[in-house]
């Protein structure tokens, strides 16, 4: 087993998942996104800043609806599909290499001893560093909410919020794995377990709040739209944990039969 | 279920399985971390709060993945 191997799997296992999310993402995600949009060119017409055309104050809205389409090189019809699927496709690889370097850290150093089982473990905790956590503090947000102005400080808080979580986790890990050699692994990953989560709580109650749901706009569209973002990310991370232990398996098989024979 | 005897006896003991060495695994982790960067800045941050392409082309055609994957834009 080498790195090199390791890493093209953990990508291929992101090309997977990526088709699985972006089917998710399309058929649950998309009527959100385009219901937002609506929403969203409502509010410019209606003289209300937001979104991509930052500024446009338009005198009627047939004028704002012309500008809004000069003002993006795409069209919606590109976004939502070959958009859509391109976007993913690129995290999906990138996650993918991310998880393969996580499982090389993790083989063997879990107390784990299947490779099925570290897959789905490092799957679940790289889900809850790198998406879970920082959506609870700075949920998704659909087109239409959220300034402009703001982008940078969002932005900023988002990663910080992000490399928080990551460096908790893996210090959570560390904790667990301290705490094994004393206690149970059962009793060593409720106890790592309860430690993250209020470091992680206590670290989102220090972190800046922002609070830019524009009035009026639709709470189901909001939760529809959060729940879409959450399932797309949930079968990424799942879905590259389980194709990535499907091609360890298929990997090991010819040389576990040959040491059978 | 999960502690069936049927199941193969590598789903439940087998083997202990031998870390790879840190230093194997560093210079790959380098790399991944580089192609993880550069693909996730594109879909995640380019026309947001940094810019280094001067058309906002990439920006937009990835926008569906990038609101989905909870990043924030615009």
């Amino acid at each position: 087993m080498n790195m090199r191997d390791l890493l093209v799997r953990g990508m291929l296992a992101g090309i997977i998942a990526s088709v699985l999310a972006t089917a998710f993402a399309f058929t649950v995600g998309e009527p959100a996104i385009e219901r937002a949009i609506a929403i969203e060119e409502q509010n410019a017409a209606a003289g209300m800043p937001a979104g991509h055309d930052h500024g446009v104050m338009a005198a009627t809205a047939t004028a704002t609806a012309a500008e809004a389409e000069e003002a993006s090189p795409v069209s919606r019809e590109l976004q939502r599909t070959v958009g859509l699927v391109a976007g993913t496709l690129a995290l999906g690889v990138a996650f993918g290499g991310v998880f393969a370097i996580v499982f090389a850290f993790a083989r063997g150093r879990l107390g784990i001893t299947s490779d099925r089982g570290t897959a789905l473990t490092v799957a679940v905790l790289t889900f809850v560093a790198f998406y879970l956590v920082p959506f609870l503090k700075y949920p998704a947000n659909p087109p239409a909410v959220g300034h402009g102005e703001t982008i940078e400080a969002r932005t900023a808080a988002y990663v910080g919020m992000l490399l928080a979580s990551v460096l908790l986790m893996i210090a959570a890990v560390i904790l667990q794995r301290w705490l094994a050699e004393v206690r149970s692994r059962w009793d060593a990953s409720i106890l790592a377990g309860i430690v993250f989560g209020a470091l992680v709580v206590a670290v989102s109650l220090l972190m800046p709040g922002f609070s830019e749901v524009p009035e009026g706009f639709p709470a189901d569209v909001l939760w529809h739209f959060r729940l879409a973002s959450l399932g797309t990310q949930l079968t990424m991370w799942l879905g590259i944990g389980l194709a990535f232990g499907v091609l360890m398996d298929r990997a090991a098989r010819p040389v576990a039969q040959a040491a059978q024979r | 279920m999960a502690f069936s005897p049927a199941l193969p006896a590598s789903e439940t003991t087998g083997p202990a399985v031998t870390p790879l060495p840190v230093r194997d695994i560093a210079p790959w982790a380098l790399l991944a971390a580089s192609i993880a960067l550069v693909l996730v800045y594109f879909v995640g941050f380019e026309e947001g709060a940094l810019n280094l392409l001067s058309s906002n082309v990439v920006h937009e055609f990835v926008h569906d993945a990038r609101h989905l994957a909870g990043l924030p834009c615009h």
